[in-house]
């Protein structure tokens, strides 16, 4: 049963129960990134309040369990911090993904993030898990350009 | 080697080594993904071997004995192919590298050239530009659609599609609208690589003859699983592909009419397709090999008449019966799992052995992770190249099942079995 390692309880809890799901006003700037290979597709909005503080991450979007639970576990690590700590925790979550397997997630850094470690095993599947992530850092960096 | 006309599935198992391994974990193999390529049988890959170890070498120009053998073997590929698919000349088949190839070819062949040893224009027949019309499917494989597409934005001419019914079905109540003077070729699938449905080529012909238009079939899906006379269907052109007939990949098939194949331009040039060349033009080989510019590919073409050699044995008709004994059972257990959608004919009625299917709030991309890494259950996910077709159900992917010569009842009770499962991790 190596799939259901992958199948977090946590990953399916947030791909039944999503976070912060729905595209909502007032946003600084608004994404949409799709994954070709197999047609997910996600739009999202970042609204950078003062001090650089995430206000909102709103998104929508169709696609596997693994692409929508990590865009609500994305909503959910955001809120409240520091663009610039929220990059960090990209940056780590990216660094996670693409370690094969081999990487050894900090936890204090990514939260519930650390649920995907088991999808870094399966490379067909770790585009799924950082499309939202590119997603928002795309819209971050466009919002900072506004 | 001759079978009874129902199936001794034990025994071709057998002649497929990959059927017995067994995956990471110790699970067991079953492979529901034959329409997307098939497994090989030891004939085959016996046949491939020999050839690369005892007889290899260039074929058509090598004037020694392994030229002449190999040379032979490829050849004789070529009749071996030419016979399975009733092509009334064995220089009507062009091999290519593959189905996709196959129809670039032929959508290579419209257009205003210039190209004749004497300079004499295009033949009439095939002759494209701006009020001239292709008649594609919403149900084709992008390979089948993409080409036409490509030729269109070269030369000024409209692409128009057939609708599909929501039963899966191509819609023909606009034939006669759609197929008029103005079409030059009609192209379609001889069978559905989604939706399994096999198409009423008479019809469409019928139509495309009143006008004057050609007829292409991609038939990748159908010849590796149905008896198919070329001659009998009366179609002009006919795609398909080795890998999905026990073949080797790398080798594809075009048939066409030979009058045809003589009238229309040279797709690739280079070694082997010449007459003679001079520095200001060239003349060109006849066909077959006008149309085999450089070394092909040797072993795979030799791979795949081995390919239909073995098919031959087993006999198309005792194929074709077995497929539909799995059809039905497949079609009547998965009536049995909650919120399935099939997409695609319901009934037995004109289809062939591949099954897409939607989960209700389950994406297929989750299905078919858990079916391969709990059950070793290989089937495909996706928009299985057929993108047109998923956006007209309003679905962007769908699970795949489909069968062949080696899969059994037991294999289907799996796939049922793994998809219970999916909806509980999913519940």
């Amino acid at each position: 049963m190596i799939g259901e390692s992958m199948y977090q309880e946590l990953i399916l809890e947030h791909y039944k129960h999503p976070q912060g799901r729905g595209l909502r006003e007032p946003y600084d700037a608004e994404v949409h990134h799709v994954n070709p290979t197999c047609g997910d597709e996600i739009t999202l909005r970042v609204k950078v309040g003062d001090a650089g503080r995430i206000e909102d991450v709103s998104y929508d979007g169709q696609g596997c369990s693994i692409s929508q639970a990590a865009a609500s576990v994305l909503h959910e690590l955001t809120a409240g911090s520091t663009v610039e700590e929220t990059l960090s925790v990209v940056d780590e979550f990216t660094r996670l993904m693409q370690g094969r397997g081999q990487v050894e997630a900090d936890e204090d850094v990514l939260g519930d993030a650390v649920a995907f470690a088991g999808v870094a095993k399966f490379p067909a599947r770790v585009k799924c898990a950082l499309l939202s992530w590119m997603a928002y850092k795309d819209a971050v960096v466009r919002s900072a350009s506004r | 080697m001759t079978y009874p006309t129902s199936l001794d599935v034990e025994r071709i198992r057998k002649d497929f080594p990959v059927l017995s391994r067994e995956l990471p974990g110790g699970r067991p193999l079953v492979y529901l993904d034959s329409g997307n390529s098939s497994q090989k049988p030891t004939p085959v890959v016996e046949t491939v071997r020999e050839h690369l170890a005892m007889h290899y070498s260039n074929v058509g120009r090598a004037m020694h004995a392994l030229g002449a053998e190999s040379t032979e073997a490829y050849e004789s590929a070529r009749d071996k192919v030419a016979a399975f698919v009733g092509a009334p000349s064995r220089d009507e088949v062009i091999f290519t590298k593959n189905a996709s190839e196959a129809l670039n070819l032929v959508a290579h062949a419209f257009g205003p050239h210039l190209w004749g040893s004497s300079g004499e224009g295009t033949d009439p027949r095939f002759a494209l530009g701006p009020g001239d019309e292709i008649v594609i499917s919403e149900m084709e494989h992008h390979s089948n659609i993409v080409p036409w597409q490509l030729l269109v934005q070269r030369t000024g001419a409209s692409l128009k599609w057939f609708g599909v019914t929501d039963e899966g079905r191509l819609d023909l109540s606009d034939l006669d609208e759609l197929v008029t003077e103005r079409t030059k070729i009609v192209s379609i699938a001889h069978q559905s690589n989604v939706l399994g449905t096999v198409n009423p080529v008479a019809d469409v012909l019928r139509r495309a003859r009143e006008v004057g238009a050609l007829v292409m079939l991609d038939a990748s899906q159908s010849v590796p699983h149905h008896p198919v006379d070329v001659a009998a269907l009366g179609v002009d052109f006919v795609a398909f592909t080795g890998h999905k007939m026990l073949g080797p990949s790398g080798i594809g098939v075009l048939w066409g009419r030979g009058e045809l194949l003589e009238a229309m331009p040279p797709f690739l040039g280079g070694g082997e397709m010449i007459e003679a060349v001079w520095m200001d033009h060239s003349t060109y080989a006849p066909i077959p090999h006008k149309f085999e510019a450089g070394t092909p590919p040797i072993v795979e073409a030799i791979g795949l008449g081995a390919a239909v050699d073995y098919l031959q044995g087993i006999g198309m008709d005792a194929i074709e019966a077995h497929e539909r004994e799995l059809t039905a059972y497949a079609l009547e257990a998965l009536r049995e799992v909650p919120t399935l959608r099939l997409i695609g004919p319901e009934t037995l009625d004109r289809r062939g052995a591949t099954l897409s299917f939607t989960l209700e709030g389950i994406h297929p991309h989750d299905v078919g992770q858990i079916l391969d890494d709990s059950f070793g259950i290989a089937v495909r996910v996706g928009h299985h190249c057929a993108r047109p077709l998923h956006l007209r159900f309003g679905i962007p992917a769908t699970t795949r099942a489909s069968f062949y010569l080696y899969n059994t009842t037991g294999e289907i009770d799996a796939l049922v079995r793994g998809l219970h499962h999916v909806q509980k991790v999913f519940a």
